[in-house]
């Protein structure tokens, strides 16, 4: 179970972006949320992901509670979670190759002597062809280069996936060819998923329901 | 009727079309050239025409050749980029044309940049100064596109908020205290201030959420509606039903087809079938990727550069099917009853 129970998270604690945000995902479930740009919901995603600790509220991952982490989350926890941002660019560290991104997570654990083995797997699994995988992020496009960061988000086999805004800057059918990965994933391993977003179409068409953010606290400029 | 009166009928008609365009781009072709020898093939005889109060949107996979295609209309390539072919834009007094592929810098600068073309950008964030406020931004411009007295520049720069429904209480603010719908705005406002009737719109919504993308595509189209053309580059087929005209589909770097929207959008749809595929893949519909992934601009395939992802693909489609009828491919879909 991945649970947000009464949370306050944001980036200065006289001002937090959210206060008192609940949600739960069980095992194997997959939940969309939904707001408008601005809402605090790439917050929540973070939150969620272990990356952005909150000042307020409990989250219980698998029954253990890890609110009150100090640098950084326990790794047997961070594990646990994939992550996949908005911004491939912005997300892929540009000195690697795709398929060194791919099993980049493998080394950081000391798990090195899989990658080769995990490699032949993640790589059809999201779509990348063996002459895409050595090369660079600005050798690719933002679709290619979008399916190497789910690639590393599955590499450790996490139970459970967070997508913030993963389709918002590709086309159509890169879009239905990520989510089909992803769902393919899940099938296998029962993992649960978290995807944010603000398209109401999608996240409806891909997840088991959808929450709407409604109260966001920093409001939106102008009309 | 005979074939050749045929011929001769459908000639007249575009030719009477590229007589009113704002726009009449004819086999426009741009290649980069790479070091080791290697050609990238960007845009591959490009063929519209974009009429006064039409907006024309040009769909696509990202890397599929849009933005380069935008580019060159403005005269905007790294010096590496080898153009061919000719993009007339109609002079406002309808005497001569310019043919944007040909003008020198010192035209395109002094006459077709802000002027005659207004650019409405991917990333307002980015192509805003960031240490000066909004008014400062369309002042300058004001001042730059038409040299409207210092008094009068006030004035010119609030009219071009409001053109774009930019709230002038905002107006002394900077990039950085906008939000992104605003900021868009704000790009809108300097885009139409030297009055273009060109308006290009490249990815003007990317990374907006849907209200934010319904608001600032109603807007671009009220901007059509006001006699200007506009170009919408975008991969938002939602965006592009909302407001186009007309649909180009380009496939790496090529159009493949050009239908109006109401067929392409409605029960009919498109007849290529990779743009039947982009539609298939939308969540509302079949949710079903197109298999496998465009090919690299610098390694395009001697005859279709969709045969190899297309489940119509016969032994035909190793000939690269010629663009006719607005339409190119060997194995076209029949309209869909």
């Amino acid at each position: 179970m991945l649970e947000l129970d009464t949370v306050t998270a944001g980036y200065d604690r006289r001002a937090p972006v959210f206060r008192g945000a609940s949600l739960t995902v069980a095992p194997g479930e997959s939940v969309g949320l939904l707001g408008p740009s601005g809402c605090g919901k790439s917050t929540l995603a973070r939150v969620a992901a272990l990356l952005h600790r909150p000042d307020a509220g409990r989250f219980v991952l698998d029954g253990t509670e890890v609110t009150a982490w100090r640098h950084r989350a326990p790794r047997e926890l961070r594990t646990a979670v994939g992550v996949v941002f908005q911004q491939p660019r912005t997300a892929a560290d540009p000195r690697l190759t795709l398929a060194d991104l791919l099993v980049e997570p493998l080394r950081a654990t000391g798990r090195r002597a899989e990658a080769a083995a995990r490699l032949a797997e993640l790589a059809p699994a999201v779509g990348l062809t063996p002459d895409l995988l050595g090369r660079r992020a600005h050798e690719v496009s933002d679709g290619q280069l979008q399916r190497a960061c789910l690639g590393r988000a599955l590499a450790l086999r996490p139970r459970w996936l967070i997508c913030d805004e993963m389709t918002a800057m590709l086309d159509a059918s890169t879009t239905a060819a990520l989510v089909a990965a992803v769902e393919t994933y899940r099938e296998e391993t029962g993992a649960g998923l978290l995807a944010v977003g603000h398209d109401r179409v999608l996240l409806r068409r891909w997840c088991d329901r959808t929450v709407e953010w409604k109260d966001c606290l920093p409001a939106e400029e102008g009309p | 009727m005979t074939a050749e009166n045929v011929l001769r009928a459908l000639d007249a008609v575009s030719a009477g079309r590229a007589e009113d365009a704002v726009l009449s781009v004819r086999d426009l072709s741009v290649r980069f050239r790479l070091r080791g020898g290697r050609t990238v093939e960007a845009v591959s005889d490009a063929d519209f025409d974009l009429g006064a109060g039409e907006c024309l949107a040009l769909v696509g996979e990202s890397g599929c050749g849009k933005s380069v295609l935008a580019s060159a209309l403005l005269g905007l390539l790294p010096g590496n980029a080898e153009t061919s072919g000719t993009a007339l834009l109609a002079d406002p007094d309808g005497a001569a044309q310019t043919d944007l592929i040909a003008a020198d810098e010192k035209t395109l600068a002094r006459t077709v940049r802000g002027r005659r073309v207004g650019l409405v950008p991917q990333s307002p964030a980015a192509h805003l100064t960031p240490v000066r406020t909004v008014r400062s931004q369309l002042e300058e411009t004001v001042r730059a596109l038409t040299g409207t007295s210092r008094r009068a520049r006030r004035k010119a720069a609030e009219d071009a908020a409001e053109r774009a429904a930019f709230p002038a209480g905002h107006l002394d603010r900077y990039p950085h205290e906008l939000s992104g719908g605003l900021a868009q705005r704000a790009a809108t406002a300097l885009a139409l201030i030297g009055d273009a009737r060109l308006l290009l719109a490249d990815e003007p919504t990317t990374g907006l959420d849907r209200d934010l993308v319904d608001r600032t595509v109603d807007e671009l189209r009220r901007h059509a509606d006001d006699g200007r053309a506009l170009l919408l580059i975008t991969h938002d087929l939602a965006a592009a039903a909302r407001i186009a005209d007309r649909v180009a589909v380009m496939y790496a770097g090529r159009i493949v087809e050009i239908a109006p929207a109401h067929r392409f959008f409605g029960p009919a749809g498109p007849r290529h079938p990779y743009a039947r595929g982009l539609l298939d893949a939308l969540p509302d519909r079949a949710f079903t990727p197109i298999p496998g992934m465009p090919p690299e601009l610098s390694a395009l395939p001697e005859g279709c550069a969709f045969a190899p992802r297309c489940p119509l693909a016969t032994e035909l489609c190793s000939n690269r099917p010629e663009f006719t009828a607005n339409l190119a491919c060997h194995h076209p879909e029949h309209p869909r009853a």
